[in-house]
């Protein structure tokens, strides 16, 4: 009996070894979001000549990778948003490390607002960004507020910068307010 | 093409190149002297009534023999590598030119600075030379740690984010000579190469001239359509064509694209059909590549390969 309950342990304990630690892939072919225009979120479903496009993808490929998301905190300053939105803290534009979203918090929602734009100063990147940088863009931009888990916020700053690390910050509620 | 140490074009390669043929000799001369004399004591006979106290004696002899020449040996190896190490420390010479380097994940970035900034080149994964000019070598890294090295012409230079470290080369045959990143920086480590083009020093002057100027406007339809194709999609995000509306500093300058030997660090030869499969997909060639798939409609995307095959 009680050699059958030590094995029983050993085994159990291998088993939860092996299965614990748990190594994030990098799949950057599969995760490769082909242009699949159809599949884009627009605004209005009013579009001129072609047919009115599909409704938005539910998911990002990039939820829950803290490799695209750091890609996407490095494209933030490199696409200078910061210009605006000035790490996350807000100055011309508005800020994206606070719990209030203006047009949804969902990855479909900031992919629309990126290819889109939005009224009053955020610009349309359609074309000019790809589409596999956007859905990198979205992570980081999910990650500045805590949206994504804590072990996929990067936890460092390439260049000094005078805030806490988004993997040291409150996670926040996304709540709809704010005015456009 | 030649990537060999064994074949120093240079001087500082050849004190390099010396000094290992020199250490490498020296311990095959004492390697094979070791095992000999390991062999003659296995194999000998020794002598019934040998007297212990002469065996002592001599034996104490010829290891205070070996001990000084080990000592001698290695103050030699000493003395030789500070030389050969002071040799490559200092760039001395009449007329020395100087390039920054600049490490990115996954590419070389060679700038020629001039007094006018207008006349500022930047060469991606192409360092030009002149023949018997010492260059002067400012290496930095934008991102993480990289090494430089050009077996041909020198050792590695590690290229530190934040500091400037300095090295120098000279080249003294002409020649096109290969270079390596030879400090692992992630996925693409392996595909971060570059090429020494080595020219007489008119040959070297005209190329900077030549790269100095801007790019050329389209000047057919075909390249007219490409231009726009490029300045109206993702390209323009990233890269720089001086002369254009296209200025960021993302990836390397396409400037002058067409006179490139290579694309995408090395990894692949400038050819039309290479430059398309890279434009189109490049994480299909270099996995994790900083550029993005970009999903250009096939006009657009012939047309944007004539025009940077134009930028010549």
């Amino acid at each position: 009996m009680c050699r059958w309950s030590w094995g029983l342990a050993i085994g159990a304990s291998v088993t939860l070894l092996a299965t614990a630690c748990q190594r994030e892939v990098r799949p950057f072919q599969d995760l490769t979001v082909a242009s699949d225009r159809a599949q884009r979120p627009t605004l209005s479903s009013i579009s001129p000549g072609s047919p009115s496009p599909a409704p938005a993808p539910a998911f990002s490929p990039y939820q829950n990778n803290a490799y695209a998301t750091g890609e996407g905190k490095r494209l933030f300053d490199a696409f200078n948003c910061s210009g605006c939105h000035a790490h996350g803290g807000g100055g011309m534009g508005p800020p994206l490390m606070d719990d209030e979203w203006i047009y949804g918090s969902q990855p479909a929602n900031i992919f629309e607002t990126i290819v889109e734009g939005r009224p009053n100063g955020m610009p349309s990147f359609r074309n000019k960004i790809a589409d596999q940088q956007v859905w990198e863009l979205v992570a980081y931009v999910q990650s500045m507020s805590g949206q994504e888990p804590i072990d996929v916020l990067p936890s460092r700053s390439d260049h000094m910068r005078y805030s806490t690390p988004e993997n040291a910050r409150r996670a926040e509620v996304p709540k709809q307010t704010g005015t456009p | 093409m030649m990537q060999s140490m064994f074949h120093p074009a240079g001087p500082v390669a050849q004190r390099i190149a010396s000094l290992g043929w020199l250490l490498l000799a020296v311990c095959i001369v004492v390697y094979v002297l070791v095992m000999l004399v390991t062999l003659w004591a296995l194999l000998r006979r020794r002598p019934v009534a040998e007297d212990v106290p002469r065996t002592t004696r001599r034996l104490t002899r010829t290891v205070m023999i070996a001990t000084v020449v080990t000592a001698v040996i290695l103050a030699l190896f000493t003395v030789s590598s500070v030389v050969a190490g002071r040799g490559l420390a200092s760039p001395t010479g009449p007329g020395a030119i100087t390039v920054d380097v600049i490490g990115h994940q996954w590419w070389w970035e060679f700038q020629y600075r001039d007094v006018t900034p207008s006349d500022f080149v930047t060469s991606p994964n192409e360092l030009h030379i002149p023949v018997g000019v010492p260059v002067h070598l400012k290496a930095i890294s934008r991102d993480v740690i990289h090494s430089f090295w050009v077996p041909n012409l020198l050792g590695k230079r590690d290229l530190i984010p934040g500091q400037v470290t300095n090295t120098w080369l000279q080249a003294d045959d002409p020649g096109i000579y290969r270079g390596q990143c030879a400090e692992f920086c992630g996925h693409q480590h392996a595909h971060m190469a570059f090429v020494v083009v080595a020219e007489p020093m008119d040959k070297f002057l005209a190329w900077i001239q030549h790269q100095r100027a801007p790019a050329t406007g389209p000047a057919s339809d075909e390249e007219k359509h490409g231009h726009d194709a490029f300045m109206h999609s993702t390209c323009v995000m990233c890269h720089t064509i001086r002369g254009t509306d296209a200025g960021a500093r993302l990836g390397p300058e396409l400037t002058h694209i067409g006179s490139r030997m290579t694309i995408a660090a090395g990894t692949l030869p400038n050819t039309r059909g290479h430059l398309g499969g890279w434009v189109a997909n490049a994480q299909g060639i270099k996995p994790g590549v900083r550029m993005p798939p970009n999903p250009l409609n096939p006009d657009d995307l012939q047309a944007v390969l004539t025009y940077l095959g134009s930028l010549r």
